[in-house]
């Protein structure tokens, strides 16, 4: 019943390539159907566009904004939703505090780098005292209540209740942007060709380098998360408690400082997507309910309990409403949400989530 | 031998009452319910508008919409967050296919058009939100159905063809008919007392039916209920248009005692107040959502002025929303009702021993 753990392949010892084999064997139809899209894609967004195609999708340079927006988006989403499905992969508890963690961390970060003017030192505080409170959470409440999913789930509304009434008090209404540091600033060239002058000359996709650098730091962090589930010991204790935490504490194995652990490590991620939050948007009342809702949605689509699930999730969600917000600007969420309403319909349990 | 005793007790009651009249017991046995329809029948007669509407008024049409998430939630064990949002698209609707200020936006259809019109669509929607999340279990129910909720007030806030974005629909009146403006204070107190008492009777005798039985067997084991033969799904999927029908109502009736509708009216925070109205007032019986409606109008009404008084910041009223709503989770599970029964049954035990 492993949820964290996405593919079957790779747990079998089998190896990626083999499953991506054996599943173009028995799909060849759907494997080149698939095949064409991508080829398509990787045409649509390299080379420069036929006049007809500016004609129904506006401008080039609009699209592949969007589309990048959308994938760096993605990589904000991931790292809030990764903590969410983790915890709620090992404990089963929903923390609907999770998007009170995330603006609390963001906030603690640019009180940080007010302070000592380094960007990167917010992150470690953020990282710090998110994980503190999720400490807290877990030591004083929730171990007393295992078990009693509903109840737990209630327990953290009331504290997000309690939580954003508080942040509210201390930082009050606005809005309040990150600053990006001078190293990360200004615009970075892509080799992506938006245009072609009239005289020939290509013009070149112009991209915000911070954007770019916290979408790569969020691909190291999941590839980093993956190998610690999959290559080390503490992650090999997780999985197990995941399938069967009774049979792991059984077996003499610390399964509450385990949960201390996972919730410690999630909130305090969920406190560093505040940073990269509050330096892609900005931080505000109502931030809170905004991410929790992207976990929520990121987690329903990718399969509740699973990482590699969190990141495809996150990337199509982050995509879908970036794109909607170009081009569908009324019905953008709707977007997500038929997404959402689709996923559920076909597969229940989520993209690469398992029954 | 207690056990035989009050089994006597209970046989010897059946007895009288077949000769001394079923009408006198039925009344004795429902005297809290009976005093109190007549204490809200008379209501209008000892209060003042401001009690009428802002007290009364609210905590009956919280109270309903509560229902609806009570129903799911205690009889199907389907925590749906959802209900609050099917009652604001009820509430959309009539702006929308009624009357407001926005005539490029509202069809101006009459009442009677417009209301089963909003209805029918409020239905298909928790209907849909039923089906949605009816195939999965337990605690996958509240997330889903909060990301739906999330979404429609991301939708209304942002969309501006038909739900006029951020400002909403403002100057929706409550319909004329019978020759009584049943906007008026107190036409549309009796109105809205009618229709929550409507809905409590009605989720009370729908608990007692086959229907609500077998729902609640869905939610004891499920499992178990497929086996013998019921369809699990189609139950809850039912249970999801019953109790939306309530909150649709109730939705209907919030918009002509409010005037206006807005995204805010469906924002994240009502969406959960709504479910702590539920949670404090006890998932156990229809009576806890109106519990829980009075607990929380009188906290938003007055709670300011209680905190200012005591020389606290009366901003942090959520602060102190939150915490009630933690001490009941943590210490009373079944809510305010469930306090009220424990300390009934303790006294009643008690008399019996003091009696013996």
């Amino acid at each position: 019943m492993s949820t964290i753990f996405g593919d079957d392949g790779a747990a079998q010892g089998g190896g990626r390539g083999d499953a991506l084999g054996r599943w173009i064997g028995r799909h060849p139809i759907w494997a080149l159907i698939i095949a064409v899209a991508v080829i398509f894609f990787v045409w649509l967004v390299l080379a420069p566009w036929p006049t007809g195609f500016e004609d129904v999708l506006g401008k080039k340079l609009i699209f592949i904004n969007a589309l990048f927006n959308g994938i760096t988006l993605g990589g904000l989403y991931f790292l809030v939703a990764t903590g969410f499905t983790l915890i709620f992969g090992l404990m089963r508890n929903v923390n609907l505090a999770h998007g009170s963690l995330y603006l609390f961390g963001g906030y603690m970060g640019y009180e940080a780098g007010d302070l000592t003017g380094s960007w990167l030192f917010g992150y470690v505080i953020a990282f710090i005292s998110c994980a503190i409170v999720g400490i807290a959470m877990q030591f004083l409440i929730f171990r007393r209540m295992e078990g009693q999913d509903l109840r737990q789930t209630l327990v953290t509304l009331g504290l997000s209740i309690i939580f954003s009434d508080l942040m509210v008090w201390v930082w009050g209404g606005n809005a309040i942007q990150i600053d990006t540091p001078e190293y990360l600033e200004g615009p970075i060239a892509t080799p992506i060709i938006v245009a072609v002058k009239s005289s020939g000359e290509s013009v070149f996709l112009y991209y915000p380098r911070v954007r770019l650098v916290i979408f790569a730091a969020a691909v190291v962090i999941g590839i980093g998360m993956w190998l610690a589930l999959n290559r080390t010991r503490v992650g090999v204790m997780i999985r197990a408690g995941v399938d069967d935490r009774d049979m792991l504490s059984v077996l003499g194995y610390r399964v509450q400082l385990l949960f201390v652990l996972v919730f410690a490590f999630g909130a305090g991620l969920a406190g560093m997507a505040g940073i990269v939050g509050g330096t892609f948007q900005s931080l505000s009342l109502g931030e809170d309910s905004h991410f929790l809702l992207a976990s929520l949605v990121v987690v329903i689509v990718g399969g509740m309990g699973s990482i590699p699930g969190a990141a495809l999730g996150a990337l199509i969600i982050g995509v879908s409403e970036q794109i909607g917000t170009v081009y569908f600007q009324n019905y953008s969420t709707v977007l997500s949400f038929l997404i959402m309403v689709i996923v559920l319909a076909l597969r229940p349990q989520g993209l690469l989530g398992r029954q | 031998m207690a056990l035989l005793q009050t089994a006597q007790e209970g046989t010897l009651g059946v007895g009288t009452a077949q000769r001394g009249g079923d009408f006198s017991q039925w009344v004795s046995r429902h005297a809290a319910i009976l005093l109190l329809g007549l204490f809200m029948l008379l209501f209008p007669v000892i209060a003042n508008d401001f009690f009428l509407r802002q007290i009364a008024g609210w905590t009956m049409i919280l109270g309903m919409i509560a229902l609806s998430l009570t129903f799911l939630a205690g009889y199907g064990g389907m925590v749906s967050l959802a209900q609050m949002t099917v009652a604001g698209l009820a509430g959309y609707m009539i702006a929308v296919f009624g009357v407001s200020s926005l005539p490029k936006v509202s069809l101006f259809w009459p009442w009677w058009a417009a209301v089963p019109m909003a209805i029918v669509i409020a239905v298909a929607f928790g209907t849909l939100a039923g089906a949605l999340s009816a195939r999965t279990e337990g605690i996958y129910t509240i997330m889903i159905t909060l990301a739906l909720a999330t979404s429609f007030f991301y939708l209304t806030l942002q969309n501006w063809p038909i739900f006029n974005g951020f400002s909403g629909f403002t100057t929706i009146p409550a319909p004329h008919f019978f020759g009584v403006d049943w906007g008026a204070p107190v036409p549309l107190y009796y109105m809205i007392l009618f229709f929550a008492a409507l809905s409590y009777a009605v989720v009370l005798y729908v608990s007692r039916a086959p229907f609500g039985l077998a729902l609640q067997g869905v939610r004891d084991n499920p499992r178990r209920m497929e086996a013998i033969g019921y369809n699990v799904t189609a139950h809850r999927i039912a249970a999801y248009a019953f109790a939306a029908v309530i909150a649709a109502v109730g939705g209907i009736l919030l918009v002509w005692q409010n005037n206006q509708i807005s995204p805010f009216s469906v924002g994240v925070d009502v969406v959960i107040n709504l479910l702590i109205i539920a949670v404090v007032g006890g998932l156990g019986h229809p009576i806890g959502p109106f519990v829980g409606a009075l607990i929380y109008v009188f906290l938003r009404t007055f709670a300011l002025d209680a905190l200012v008084a005591v020389g606290l910041d009366g901003r942090r009223f959520q602060t102190l929303i939150g915490l009630g709503f933690l001490v009941i989770v943590l210490f009373s599970p079944d809510g305010v009702v469930g306090i009220w029964r424990r300390l009934r049954d303790r006294a009643r035990s008690s008399q019996r021993t003091s009696r013996r």
